[in-house]
């Protein structure tokens, strides 16, 4: 009897061959992982047609003179001051739930009781201070569909203070359509992540993790809360700063 | 009782590629984010409002690439996927190749339209 083995019956060792998670990832870790590209595949299309939009148009509207109040401290004069308030407390937020993930690793329950509240917090204030940007902009005028202006006022008055080229109506609705629906999903996306950091939070201080042996679901709520900076990110230089 | 077993295998695998990110870690790569950011701001207020520099491509590069670095220092530090298998980084990743297509598409049209389009009278522009 022989005692050579054949290909066919040798016991496979690679990486795909069974017995093993091929890509070292927890099953409902990839599949946040796919929800979030394809998530960025949407604001990835938001983004582009403003892109086009903006290509499409001789003129549009100067973000240095849209965006240019402080709410509560100055209506005008400021330009991107009140956003890189905004960036850094998402950015600030993103790092504490880093910081609670790491607690997480290090099975410290209450650490990442605290760096949960703290991002929580973060994420309230990043909301908040988008309400106060809405309404001030709603104040001034524009809204989806609406842009400032009113009867016997010629538009070329009332967008003046919007615009540094050339005045277009037509760019400035574009503008304000796009700010309103790219910014609301964004805020929108934070408010469900707001949610779900504070489900977390409940299900930690309820034990949930500790019982488990592990703290792997504020690692996949971390991802989905990291992708929200991340989107921010790329509204902040598309909608602000170009 | 099977999902706790496997949910305590993967934290303990995850445990084996995970330890390089350290709490000093994570402050570095928040101080990298908040130069980018700083800088990004001193472009916009000091440059260009000083009128050191003009709003154009040039400018807009800059700012495009600074985006760039920084998503990179999230996706690949704070979302840890610098640390994952090779063959998730590809798996989650290179499909953003279409989107790179879409993008030089999608501008290519606003182009067009611009250059098409204004002059008609029927175009209601500017």
């Amino acid at each position: 009897m022989s005692t050579t083995v054949t290909e066919l019956d040798k016991v496979k060792t690679g990486r795909w061959s069974g017995g093993r998670s091929p890509f070292n990832v927890e099953y409902g870790k990839i599949m946040m992982w796919f929800f979030l590209t394809s998530d960025a595949f949407t604001f990835s299309a938001f983004l582009i047609y403003y892109g086009t939009q903006r290509f499409a148009h001789i003129t549009w509207p100067d973000p240095d003179k849209v965006f240019q109040s402080i709410p509560f401290v100055a209506d005008y004069g400021y330009p991107l001051v009140f956003v890189g308030i905004m960036t850094f407390i998402l950015i600030m937020s993103s790092v504490t739930m880093v910081l609670a993930v790491e607690a997480g690793h290090r099975n410290a329950k209450k650490e990442v009781v605290w760096w949960m509240i703290a991002t929580i917090i973060g994420g309230l204030t990043f909301v908040g201070c988008q309400a106060l940007e809405w309404t001030h902009l709603h104040h001034q005028g524009f809204w989806w569909g609406s842009i400032p202006g009113q009867e016997g006022v010629s538009p070329d008055v009332a967008l003046a203070p919007y615009f540094t080229k050339e005045i277009s109506e037509v760019a400035a609705l574009q503008f304000a359509n796009l700010f309103f629906t790219i910014t609301g999903f964004h805020g929108f996306h934070v408010s469900i992540g707001i949610l779900l950091n504070i489900i977390i939070l409940g299900m930690t201080l309820a034990g949930t993790f500790e019982r488990r042996g592990s703290y792997l679901m504020v690692e996949k709520v971390g991802l989905y809360w990291h992708f929200v900076d991340l989107v921010w990110v790329f509204v902040f230089t598309f909608f602000y700063l170009v | 009782m099977a999902s706790q077993h496997h949910d305590h295998t993967a934290s303990h695998d995850e445990g084996q590629h995970h330890e390089g990110m350290s709490k000093g870690k994570i402050w570095r790569v928040f101080f990298y984010l908040l130069a980018l950011t700083a800088l990004e701001f001193f472009i916009a207020l000091v440059l260009v409002h000083g009128g050191y520099v003009s709003k154009g491509l040039a400018v807009n590069t800059v700012y495009i690439v600074l985006t760039l670095v920084k998503a990179y220092y999230i996706v690949a530090y704070f979302m840890h996927l610098k640390f994952e298998t090779f063959g998730f980084i590809m798996s989650v990743s290179i499909v953003f190749l279409f989107i790179i297509y879409f993008i030089v598409l999608m501008l290519t049209e606003g182009g067009y339209l611009n250059t098409h389009y204004n002059p008609s009278p029927f175009w209601p522009n500017p």
